[in-house]
């Protein structure tokens, strides 16, 4: 469209005015079709920039200074708090809390999510019915989800004790030991996000073609067969994608045990839950940015070494299909 | 959301099954009923019990069983929430907060969607990846230095240090862009071009009412996430003027052993999501499962 138009302009007769007209129209029309994009789109990355990008950067920059509030002026102390942070008892601690953490909630969490997805996959009464009710818990926020299970893992009159001691186990005091604790926390993270991730995996295998399944049940295999051979490899790449992201959440937990310790910093009077992300927390009350962003930089070096591990697993390590 | 590839019906003939096949299938199906019944069991209970535990007196909570019924308590417990936290004023900054987020989100993704979706440019396609690269980027490792920008602005304590952040996200961005280049078809574009649009004439005649749909979708998720926001707000809010979730959590922490007190407010603060969820969840899940498949 827009190459036509100098064509016309020069087939018309030298009549000055009016080719000036046209011409200037011309360009106006040309600044609007080659130019606006770049302003529908620039809302977007100017914000970026200034509130995702800059910090990120700046995080990096204030890691290599002894930076405190408190203080005017900053020293540089270069890798002094890398240095320091490799040495730090509470940090390796932090470090181990969000793996086990993270694995503790993730995995058991997309295996449910894809089996529950194979569920709902198929001719059902109730679809919408059953669909709501599996994302009924990620609308619920974070705080409300925590106050409510810490009641219902309350020591003495919880709920789930009480429904423990009915098949004669003894009670557990969830919030004082590791693991415990960790599976505590992983349940309510398991509560919260495995609908929304089995929703996702859903819409992936309504894409699947249906042929596929007949032909498998010609050929009798199994429900689980066909979720084995057929399902899971049709969708691995969004299982890549629910797999990298929910790496990347689950190495930053915060709320969950911050409000579980009764919104102790600490994660626990032994520290038996804190993560990274709390790890920072508790340096940023302490005002000593410095190194809070050091720790904001290893976690971001983790985040990326796990996500890639998790890559490259969720890649290779399923045959099948493709 | 317009039923994706329709579901097999169950009327129709199926391949010959021996007996013992037809009878599996029959105990699968059960199996799958019950498994999700239990499973929408779970996924209503924890809310269901703070209703019933919000609803009662500290003393009940002692009983054993656990009270499993709401009693009559709720509204007494709800007026000690407004007299322990500033709640009233939360509410209003949550709403506050949320709907300019949300009407923000939906105007900018769209603009921003309809020229990854329909216009030509050069650079198109990495501005576009990189859009979603930017996903990837954790959000709180920038908290610490966006906490001293808002200090430098002067922002710390005010509710632009929630909204202007907010104003326009990835996500949002990536999922116009996805809805429009499949339901927006180029040729209504093109005539528009014919009639004499320019550009903006465009967007604001023929995408802005095409995209209604996927607008609202975008529009109660991001309502919801802000709404449910917590960590940002802790960090930059002060206990006197919060939002929602930072009254919860100086509920949650100042009095830690009045669990009443904290399911009641927790309650009162879900309440109204729930709501809404339970009024507009078909959509919301439509809208969902279209932003998540891919190409």
């Amino acid at each position: 469209m827009a190459t036509r138009a100098p064509e016309r302009l020069a087939a018309v007769p030298p009549n000055r005015p009016v080719r000036h007209r046209r011409l200037r129209r011309h360009l106006v029309h040309q600044l609007d079709v080659k130019g606006s994009p770049y302003a529908y789109v620039a809302p977007f990355f100017l914000l970026f920039s200034a509130f995702g990008l800059f910090p990120l950067a700046y995080t990096a920059w204030v890691s290599l200074h002894e930076w405190t509030l408190l203080r005017d002026e900053q020293t540089f102390i270069g890798l002094e708090n890398f240095r320091t942070l490799l040495a730090d008892d509470y940090f390796w601690n932090a470090t181990f809390n969000t793996l086990s953490i993270g694995v503790l909630s993730t995995a058991p969490q997309l295996l449910l999510a894809i089996w529950l997805a194979h569920l709902l996959n198929r001719p059902l009464r109730a679809q919408t019915f059953f669909r709501v009710t599996l994302l009924l818990p990620n609308v619920t926020s974070v705080v409300a989800v925590v106050v409510i299970f810490s009641q219902l893992f309350g020591r003495d009159f919880g709920m789930i004790n009480w429904v423990m001691s009915l098949f004669g186990v003894e009670g557990v005091a969830w919030n004082e030991g590791v693991l415990s604790s960790h599976a505590a926390i992983s349940t309510m993270i398991m509560w919260r996000w495995t609908g929304y991730n089995a929703l996702i995996f859903l819409a992936a295998m309504q894409a699947v073609p249906r042929e596929l399944y007949e032909a498998a049940t010609i050929d009798g295999a199994s429900g689980f067969t066909q979720l084995r051979k057929i399902t899971i490899p049709m969708i691995r790449p969004t299982i890549v994608f629910v797999v990298i992201t929910s790496t990347i959440g689950a190495m930053q937990i915060l709320a969950e045990p911050l409000l579980f310790g009764s919104y102790l910093i600490t994660g626990g009077v032994d520290r038996q839950y804190q993560t990274l992300s709390l790890f920072i927390y508790e340096n940023f009350t302490k005002l000593d940015f410095g190194y809070a962003s050091a720790i904001s930089w290893m976690m971001f070096v983790f985040i990326v070494l796990v996500a890639g591990v998790n890559y490259l697993i969720t890649r290779r390590g399923k045959g099948g299909l493709t | 959301m317009s039923a994706p590839a329709a579901p097999r019906s169950s009327k129709r003939p199926r391949p010959a099954l021996n007996g013992s096949t037809a009878r599996r299938s029959e105990l699968a199906r059960r199996l799958t009923y019950l498994t999700l019944t239990a499973v929408a069991f779970f996924s209503m209970l924890p809310l269901y019990y703070s209703i019933v535990v919000a609803s009662r007196d500290n003393a009940a909570l002692a009983d054993v069983p656990p009270p499993l019924v709401p009693g009559g308590n709720f509204f007494a417990n709800v007026a000690r929430v407004f007299d322990t936290v500033p709640f009233a004023m939360a509410m209003v900054n949550s709403v506050l907060v949320s709907g300019s987020v949300a009407i923000a989100v939906m105007f900018f993704s769209t603009l921003a969607g309809f020229a990854f979706a329909k216009l030509r440019f050069r650079g198109r396609n990495a501005l576009l990846l990189l859009t979603v690269a930017t996903m990837m980027v954790p959000t709180q490792l920038g908290i610490i230095p966006l906490y001293m920008l808002m200090v430098k602005l002067e922002w710390t304590g005010s509710m632009y240090a929630l909204i202007v952040p907010a104003l326009v996200n990835a996500f949002g961005v990536f999922f116009m862009t996805q809805y429009l280049s499949r339901a927006l078809p180029t040729e209504l574009l093109e005539a528009g071009r014919v009639d004499g649009c320019t550009t903006w004439g465009l967007f604001w005649h023929v995408v802005l009412p095409a995209a209604r749909p996927a607008a609202a979708v975008l529009g109660m998720l991001t309502f919801m996430s802000v709404w449910n926001d917590y960590f940002w707000p802790l960090v930059v809010l002060t206990p006197e003027d919060p939002t929602v979730q930072v009254a919860l959590s100086t509920l949650a922490s100042g009095y830690v052993n009045d669990y009443v007190l904290g399911l009641a407010g927790t309650t009162l603060g879900t309440l109204p999501l729930v709501l809404v969820f339970a009024l507009l969840g078909k959509q919301i899940i439509g809208g969902i499962m279209q932003g998540a498949v891919k190409g």
